[in-house]
């Protein structure tokens, strides 16, 4: 996955999912143009539809697993399907879990689907991509600029599994690691793993404020100039519930990782609610 | 640190009759949940880093223990089946393995079928206007989902200033990514 930029890109299977689809593009935009420079050429798969989201599964397990499976039958074979939201990441995860030890889940696939399930499909998270880049030699040969900025890493609820899906790849510290390697620091602070929420911003935005106050507020009082987001999910609930006076500004991922490549547009940080550009003017990384 | 009163208290309501134990219930919520419940110590590490438990009326230590029992009225009634958003901060400090998530999936979904009264019915109302926007576009349409919700609970103007401010930063389409091939959606949603 470290082919130089003059190579042909390697072509992957890409899940955009419907919120980077919509809400967040800038984070979709960032994270294919971040891919592109890598010479990974993301491939939406044809058609693909919604994995369900958290209302599938919290209230008809067929249609949730219905859902996931369409995706993964789209998937082309003999290439990785590479998700951008740790959500649907689950989701897939999780029919795949289904389909590798239930002949009922197997049949009905092949049924609604018209083919055999592909055991080989390897549904893989783009932090995998980026945790395998040699960033310290880009920057070495000036391939990315170092970005400096003191970070409070968020990962919400993306690094719990139940026990069957507990990953043999291990997503903690990978944007400690990769955003270290681009000159950025990061905090330690208590709230990287607490939960943003997630729906519950709907129904009952009682719960929700309170929980985004205190992740933002713990970030500041840690010292971060800003929170650096896994999720778009999450990305979105801390910006729309937050209510503190002067939050401090939310990247998502992929969004750093285009600035450290000198790629990063305008229009994406004039989309976020709370404004990161006046952090970035200062910091002499304005896009 | 004393404890409050209210951690200590169980919840109000008719007391436990353990005479309605329904070991049926127990087995069913276990096929459908795909996890063994029955290995809960009671431990409480789940409602200890439980994010959400200071809004549940039982802890998810407690809804282990009534499904273990059989307790069905009282597991299909509590409102920390609809509460629980799925986080799995449980089921990596249950020290017993069980998806306990996937336990609530199977409550939530054996309450709508055994038509149990919904004690949070915005948050039902939620989910099903998610689904109703897959069903019709094979994605989620959030200004639509949102616009529906609202409409249904006759409340067009809580987060008004939210939708506002979404909609000025361009975060709320306002046509829908759609599919092509809705049938094969439509095909799912047929029962």
């Amino acid at each position: 996955m470290t082919a130089a930029g003059r190579a042909a890109p390697i072509e992957v299977s890409y899940f955009p999912g419907c919120s980077l689809a919509t809400t967040a593009k800038e984070n979709n935009q960032s994270l294919i143009e971040s891919c592109a420079r890598l010479g990974i050429r993301l491939v939406e798969i044809p058609d693909w539809n919604c994995c369900g989201s958290s209302s599938a599964h919290s209230i008809d397990h067929r249609i949730a697993f219905d859902l996931a499976c369409r995706n993964l039958a789209l998937a082309p074979a003999g290439r990785p399907l590479v998700t951008a939201c740790p959500s649907c990441t689950l989701r897939l995860k999780h029919a795949q879990h289904l389909l590798r030890h239930d002949a009922g889940a197997r049949g009905r696939y092949e049924t609604l689907w018209g083919r055999p399930y592909d055991p080989d499909l390897h549904v893989r998270h783009f932090f995998g991509l980026m945790v395998e880049i040699d960033w310290r030699s880009r920057i070495g040969n000036g391939d990315v600029v170092p970005l400096d900025l003191t970070f409070a890493p968020y990962y919400g609820c993306m690094l719990n599994r139940p026990a069957a899906l507990r990953p043999s790849t291990d997503h903690h510290g990978v944007m400690e690691r990769v955003l270290g390697d681009l000159g950025m620091r990061s905090v330690l602070w208590a709230s990287s793993t607490q939960c943003c929420g997630t729906f519950l911003t709907v129904a009952r935005p009682d719960i929700v404020t309170p929980k985004v106050n205190a992740i933002l507020q713990n970030a500041a009082d840690s010292g971060a100039e800003c929170v650096v987001t896994a999720c778009a999910m999450c990305h979105m609930n801390l910006e729309v519930r937050c209510t503190l006076k002067a939050p401090i500004p939310i990247f998502h991922f992929s969004e750093l990782i285009a600035l450290a490549f000198g790629s990063a547009r305008r229009d994406w940080f004039s989309r976020h609610l709370i404004d990161p550009r006046p952090l970035l003017s200062r910091k002499g990384l304005a896009a | 640190m004393e404890r409050s009163e209210a951690a200590m208290t169980p919840p109000k309501g008719p007391p436990i009759r353990l005479s309605a134990l329904d070991p049926q219930f127990s087995r069913e919520i276990k096929r459908l949940a795909g996890t063994d419940f029955h290995a809960c110590l009671q431990c409480r590490s789940c409602s200890g880093g439980c994010p959400f438990s200071d809004h549940m009326d039982y802890m998810p230590n407690g809804v282990m223990r009534l499904v273990q029992l059989g307790l069905k009225q009282e597991a299909l009634s509590c409102n920390t089946i609809w509460i629980c958003v799925g986080c799995h901060t449980c089921s990596i400090q249950c020290p017993m393995a069980i998806d306990i998530p996937g336990v609530m999936d199977a409550l939530r979904e054996r309450a709508l079928a055994e038509r149990v009264a919904v004690i949070e019915p915005d948050i039902l109302a939620f989910h099903r206007e998610v689904l109703h926007s897959i069903a019709r576009y094979g994605r989620t349409h959030k200004l639509e989902i949102m616009l529906r919700y609202k409409l249904k609970r006759r409340d067009l103007f809580s987060d008004l200033d939210v939708g506002l401010r979404m909609l000025a930063k361009r975060k709320l389409d306002l046509t829908p990514s759609r599919i092509e091939q809705i049938a094969e959606i439509q095909k799912v949603f047929r029962p």
